[in-house]
């Protein structure tokens, strides 16, 4: 690598950083008990808007695998959702009415409390739609995971987002809060996935899945990308590049082998598809604030409120995670 | 002095000190004696909590504490040290156990305790001569004893490097101090009182010290080899299981581990992942002993994670996902999930030919996967495996990852496709499948000119079209000529194909196993081809060259 590169490369990543600083003055600290977070502890960085009804399994979902504190920022909710972090004992809450979309999707936000709170512990930067899933999830911890990714050098762990649907239209089956939500999105595409190298920052982009084979089928390219690195033991140097797709520097986006062997990772199931979703859309539509003029809930909103089935012949209903291994989307690699 | 097991354990921990605490206890229960050496760097107020734990305990002695590094001469001296603690202490013990912090025993004290005692005069150690220890993991073998190793090769691996380097260049070699041979083999031993006794008093012992200091890990050759020098009856086995990942580090053992473990022959096992509740649970408990005992079969063990480690460094062919993905540099690996074929022209000159194919060999035949409009799945299936579209331009979007995905998700069955050149995929992916050991591409050149004199309108102007699929053919057939080919590639002009087909046909299904199945429902018809001397002629006049035309005569 060029000497150049990698300087530009370098500063790339201080501007991310102080980028970060900047737009974190937007945000003021609802409820802070970071004092209560230990060395060693797991930790979840989470951005979210009116997202009340999810709230209670994810925070469940987590805590059962050993996630010890939740940092989360709340852009400008109103249906209740800080006033019930703020009683969870292991959230620390920050507020923001600032905008989303100018701080890069709330990926500057995050990168600052990241940058505040999370060297020196593994920390999960997650989605409160986003449940994730790892090899012997069922019998071993997280903190097992991490503990062997320790053990291997390894600084980053990758979990593609996996988007589930249920069969039938999505409003039929309404969501009731604390449900696990893989009740009614129990489907998903096992093997439509395309992948390409990025020469800039090395990660791998992935696409395809349910939401470009019916929602973007007519433009694959626009297909939301699905790959993802959540899981990083951070340290004060590293920030997201763009959502949780990529890191800097870009030795974290090499969770891949290219010699034939794999390396192991995970994978996000992703419960965007429910019967919540046409009213997000709608919202979202109005507020402008997401990627590419929101024209992925634009595509939603057309597609879904025609009653369209996201569910075909071969789609697949979620087991559990060694089903994912078998069928070559997520790989325990040599973790025995 | 108090009377005691026949067995006495040594323990070195280091972290999870509460998990040593209940192994120890384990073995107290028993009667054995039990020798702790806490490391040097384990916290004050851990090692105290551990003393108090544990509490006044006749049968339990604490050691000299070293700062025990990964490989370093201080694990030899902290063992040193807790056995002369263990004999001097216990005159009952016969058999000195090395075990860690991190060990757990796999079944009753007293399954071990008789082992041992119908065997007083063997010692258990695995004790390999260097020459035959090709089971070293990511290190150096015979170098070990003969050259210098002043550097930590976990925190100063770039010293450690060079000076191994630099000191093959300057030919350096150490002596082996005479007349030791030099052994190797897992640091966890079971060793006599008198050998233990012996090697401790042994005359030479400062001689042989000054050597061992300078080895490379000489946890795993200092007793080892100097076992040979005063065992009578040695048993070159740990009875201590550990699998090593290729990194040369203990694999963990979890919760899930348990019906494994059970399988083992082993009486301990390390290292055990100080969470794993489950594990200590049972095994610490009285259920190994009031259970049905388990058939040993510590082949599964092996094979359990031989496969985790091809699965790291060879994966799953064909598979392109998150945490695997392929360079193509790999000369000779197959670039998919398994075997299929493509045939170019076949639909053109035979009647119902996917059709006839499917029956005859029982592979999975579809239609053009690279038609223009649409992907012709057998049947016309609007997805496949995979969740696969249909759709032409999700195919086009990376027809390369179309093709390794639809291989991967019909593993266990063989794909058959047509394709041609006037089908979407790009010349990269007949160069793909060329390069691919699963492909086998059959030929037919020319055979796009049938379904022009069939009626099927060309694109454009006629003779621009033929030229163009010709073109196409002819980019093909210089990269199936090409060497370095990997698939099995079989050509034809239309004319050879037309003059005599039964022979040409029969070799291919014969070589997809379908001999059977052509006897049951032999040939194709040819589709008809009643004018098309005619229609050759015609397109001469028109102005096609003759050199093409001479791929159609027959």
């Amino acid at each position: 690598m060029g000497v150049l590169r990698q300087f530009r490369l370098r500063s790339e990543r201080h501007i991310k950083l102080l980028r970060a600083l900047r737009k974190s003055a937007t945000l003021r600290a609802r409820v802070n008990r970071t004092d209560r977070i230990r060395p060693g502890d797991i930790l979840a960085f989470v951005t979210l808007r009116n997202e009340f009804p999810r709230l209670p399994y994810f925070l469940e979902y987590y805590r059962a695998q050993g996630v010890r504190h939740f940092l989360m920022v709340d852009n400008g909710s109103d249906d209740g959702t800080a006033e019930y972090l703020e009683t969870e004992r292991d959230v620390s809450l920050w507020t923001t009415q600032a905008s989303y979309k100018s701080a890069g999707y709330g990926i500057d936000w995050l990168n600052h409390l990241l940058w505040r709170f999370g060297a020196g512990h593994w920390v999960l930067t997650l989605d409160v739609d986003e449940f994730f899933v790892y090899p012997f999830c069922d019998s071993r911890p997280l903190h097992a995971l991490t503990d062997w990714l320790e053990s291997q050098g390894r600084r980053s762990f990758s979990a593609m987002l996996l988007d589930m649907y249920p069969k039938g239209p999505v409003s039929a089956q309404p969501y009731r809060s604390g449900q696990n939500p893989f009740e009614i999105a129990r489907w998903f595409d096992s093997g439509n996935y395309v992948i390409r190298r990025n020469p800039k920052y090395h990660n791998l982009w992935i696409q395809g899945g349910v939401r470009q084979r019916v929602i973007m089928a007519a433009t694959p390219e626009k297909a939301p990308a699905l790959n993802k690195i959540p899981l990083v033991h951070w340290t004060r140097k590293y920030a997201y590049k763009s959502s949780t797709h990529m890191l800097l520097p870009r030795g974290l986006n090499k969770v891949y082998d290219e010699g034939g062997g794999e390396q192991a990772s995970g994978v996000l199931l992703h419960a965007k598809f429910l019967d919540t979703i046409m009213a997000k859309a709608e919202e979202e539509i109005l507020r402008g604030q997401h990627y590419a003029g929101s024209r992925e809930y634009r595509a939603y909103r057309e597609t879904l409120a025609r009653g369209q089935d996201l569910w075909c012949d071969w789609s697949s209903e979620y087991i559990n995670w060694r089903q994912l291994e078998i069928l070559g989307l997520m790989s325990k690699g040599d973790w025995a | 002095m108090t009377a005691s097991a026949r067995l006495g354990v040594i323990m070195l921990c280091h972290t999870a000190l509460p998990r040593a605490a209940q192994v120890a206890r384990f073995w107290l229960a028993a009667g054995c004696p039990v020798v702790l050496h806490i490391d040097q760097a384990a916290p004050e107020h851990d090692l105290a909590a551990l003393r108090d734990d544990l509490g006044e305990q006749p049968l339990l002695r604490f050691s000299r504490r070293h700062r025990c590094e990964w490989g370093s001469w201080e694990i030899v001296r902290a063992s040193q040290d807790a056995a002369e603690v263990m004999l001097r202490d216990f005159a009952d013990v016969n058999h000195v156990l090395l075990s860690s912090g991190a060990c757990l025993p796999l079944r009753p004290a007293e399954d071990l305790l008789a082992h041992l005692n119908a065997r007083p005069e063997t010692d258990f150690i695995e004790s390999v001569a260097i020459t035959h220890a090709t089971w070293i993991m990511g290190g150096l073998s015979q170098e070990r004893f003969t050259l210098y190793f002043p550097f930590n090769w976990r925190r100063q691996r770039w010293l450690f490097d060079q000076s191994v380097e630099v000191q093959r260049k300057l030919g350096i070699r150490r002596k082996v101090p005479a007349p030791l041979e030099p052994h190797m083999g897992s640091q966890w031993w079971c060793l006599t009182r008198k050998t233990l006794q012996a090697i401790l008093d042994d005359p030479d012992r400062p001689r042989f010290e000054r050597y061992f200091r300078r080895n490379w890990i000489p946890d795993e050759s200092y007793f080892q080899t100097l076992v040979r020098r005063h065992a009578t009856g040695i048993e070159s086995r740990s009875l201590t299981l550990v699998k090593f990942d290729r990194n040369g580090r203990p694999n963990l053992f979890y919760d899930d581990h348990l019906h494994l473990l059970r399988r083992s022959d082993c009486f301990l096992a390390r290292k055990i992942w100080p969470e794993a509740e489950k594990l200590y649970g049972f095994f610490l408990s009285d259920k190994p002993a009031s259970l049905p005992p388990v058939t040993p079969e510590p082949a599964k063990i092996d094979r359990y994670f031989e496969l985790a480690e091809r699965q790291r460094f060879e994966g799953r062919a064909g598979l392109y996902m998150q945490s695997r993905f392929p360079s193509f540099d790999v000369a000779g690996t197959a670039r998919t999930a398994g075997p299929y074929s493509g045939f170019s022209g076949f639909d053109h000159v035979f009647e119902n030919f996917e059709h006839w194919l499917g029956q005859v060999t029982g592979t999975r035949p579809h239609g053009h996967l690279y038609a223009p409009e649409r992907v012709q799945f057998h049947g016309g299936a609007q997805v496949w495996h995979g969740a696969l579209s249909a759709s032409a331009g999700l195919r086009d979007y990376n027809p390369y990852m179309f093709l390794t995905n639809l291989l991967w998700a019909t593993r266990g069955e063989v794909q058959c496709f047509c394709f041609g050149p006037e089908d979407t995929l790009p010349d990269g992916l007949v160069d793909f499948m060329t390069h691919d050991p699963n492909a086998s591409l059959s030929l037919i050149t020319g055979a796009y000119l049938l379904p022009l004199f069939r009626g099927r309108p060309p694109k454009g102007e006629l003779l621009a079209h033929i030229g163009a699929m010709q073109q196409r053919e002819q980019a093909w057939i210089s990269i199936l000529r090409s060497r370095w080919v990997q698939a099995r590639v079989r050509i034809w002009t239309l004319g050879e194909m037309l003059a005599d087909p039964a022979p040409r046909l029969e070799e291919l299904v014969e070589g997809m196993g379908g001999g059977a199945g052509l006897r049951a429902h032999g040939l194709p018809a040819l589709r008809p081809i009643e004018g098309f001397d005619a229609y050759l002629a015609q397109l001469r006049d028109k102005g096609l060259p003759p050199a093409i035309l001479k791929e159609f005569q027959r």
